[in-house]
């Protein structure tokens, strides 16, 4: 086998780890899954990754079940096992949020504790070995199978534009439209000549805020990801001295970029209430 | 890696799910949370309540046993009056009784006295007209004579 053959195979293998299930239809017309990424790119925008969607709704779904059961039992009696570390988790939410969001609204709280629980979730796919739930999948006939769904930027934007969509309806809610666009137009500069630049530098702020907060959660995790599926090209008996302290180190990741993600959306929905 | 509707699938999920937890997972959470807290400080609360009392309740000993003590004490040295007193009455009524029977000794004394005087002073009279009568022989007249020796007797 020659250098180049060796070279193929790993880039194919990375490509391979790479590509999302996706379902939509054919250029030819027909409906079904993409096998390559250039296949899944020709299906344009309606398509679906049925990989990322199913393992972070299902994730979702693992997350409301455990806390939900928890809910259901709590008492405020002496806590024991679960409640305990549910409570705890609610606890640091409900502290986080309180530090850093000053009005009263009763989404932000849950909507901190479902980013941070599901966003972990998510991100602790990333510390399966690469190719556990992919060659299972192999087995009974589906082929790409990405089961870190916030590698995928789908995923993570589609989070982060739900929370634009949040900023702009709670700007408007408490600010009014008048108040929004006025502080859209009167900030940094306040003179009637500037208005034009101001919006203009207001508005790339806003729309700033969910671009590099879904980008940066897919960037930690996509790279994490690769190194993985670097580490698993070496050979096997050698892999476990880097994935291990990679892992490990991982597990700081994943769940500094969870936290990440809830502390900025409490601070731009605190941002969207409050007038400067 | 290509965007596509997997964005709306995932911003649709998401708003579910938070809808999900904000109505059904963090209110029972919290409530249970928030009651415990409300339990804790109602027993700190109490538990401060309930030493105050005991303070409260220590010293309302303290102030009461003093009391029995000063009371008790009281009674005591009342008593103790009280029994000197019966004592000094006593030894009055004892020091009257003897005086009265000191008396009434003395007084059958006299009587006494008087009348073994009486019986001396007949016997007397007696032996003494005896012994006249035999001084005399049978020369002198007892009736005669009688009168003057009973009265030579009460002089005696």
């Amino acid at each position: 086998m020659s250098a180049e053959t060796t070279g193929n195979a790993s880039s194919a293998y990375i490509k391979h780890h790479l590509t999302n299930l996706t379902y939509g239809q054919h250029p030819d017309g027909s409906w079904g899954f993409a096998h390559t990424t250039a296949e899944a790119g020709e299906m344009g925008f309606w398509a679906l990754n049925v990989d990322s969607l199913g393992w972070s709704i299902g994730l979702g779904v693992v997350f409301l079940l455990i806390f939900r059961s928890v809910a259901v039992k709590a008492t405020s009696g002496v806590p024991t096992g679960l409640q305990n570390f549910v409570e705890m988790i609610v606890d640091f939410i409900d502290t986080t949020v309180k530090e850093a969001f000053h009005k009263a609204n009763p989404l932000i709280a849950p909507l901190g504790l479902t980013i941070f629980v599901w966003v972990f979730l998510m991100n602790a796919m990333d510390l399966i070995p690469v190719d556990f739930i992919p060659q299972a999948f192999h087995l009974v006939g589906i082929d790409n199978m990405k089961v870190v769904p916030s590698t995928d930027p789908n995923v993570t934007m589609g989070m982060s534009f739900s929370i634009f969509f949040l900023i702009l309806f709670y700007s408007i809610k408490e600010k009014g439209a008048g108040g929004f666009f006025n502080e859209l137009a009167r900030n940094p500069f306040e003179h009637p000549v500037f208005i034009p630049f101001n919006l203009f530098l207001e508005i790339l702020n806003l729309v700033t805020k969910p671009i590099s907060l879904g980008l940066r959660l897919f960037g930690n995790m996509y790279a994490g990801e690769m190194i993985f599926i670097l580490i698993a090209l070496l050979p096997a008996w050698i892999q476990w001295s880097l994935s291990v302290p990679w892992a490990i180190f991982h597990i700081l990741v994943i769940t500094l970029q969870a936290f990440i993600f809830m502390v900025l959306t409490i601070v731009y929905l605190a941002m969207a209430h409050e007038s400067h | 890696m290509n965007i596509n509707a997997t964005l709306i699938g995932q911003a649709i999920s998401f708003a579910i799910f938070v809808w999900f937890c904000m109505k059904y997972v963090w209110p029972p959470l919290t409530a249970a949370m928030e009651e415990r807290q409300q339990q804790m400080s109602e027993g700190l609360a109490n538990a401060e309540k309930a030493q105050e009392e005991l303070d409260l309740a220590m010293s309302e000993v303290e102030n009461q046993l003093k009391e029995a003590k000063l009371q008790s004490a009281a009674l005591i040295d009342k008593a103790n009056k009280r029994a000197n007193q019966i004592v000094e009455d006593a030894k009055g009524i004892a020091i009257q009784e003897g005086d009265r029977l000191k008396q009434s000794a003395q007084a059958d004394i006299e009587q006494e006295m008087n009348s073994a005087k009486e019986a001396l002073r007949q016997q007397v009279a007696v032996l003494a007209v005896a012994g006249a009568e035999k001084i005399l022989s049978s020369s002198v007249d007892q009736n005669a004579h009688s009168e003057m020796l009973n009265n030579l007797a009460a002089q005696l």
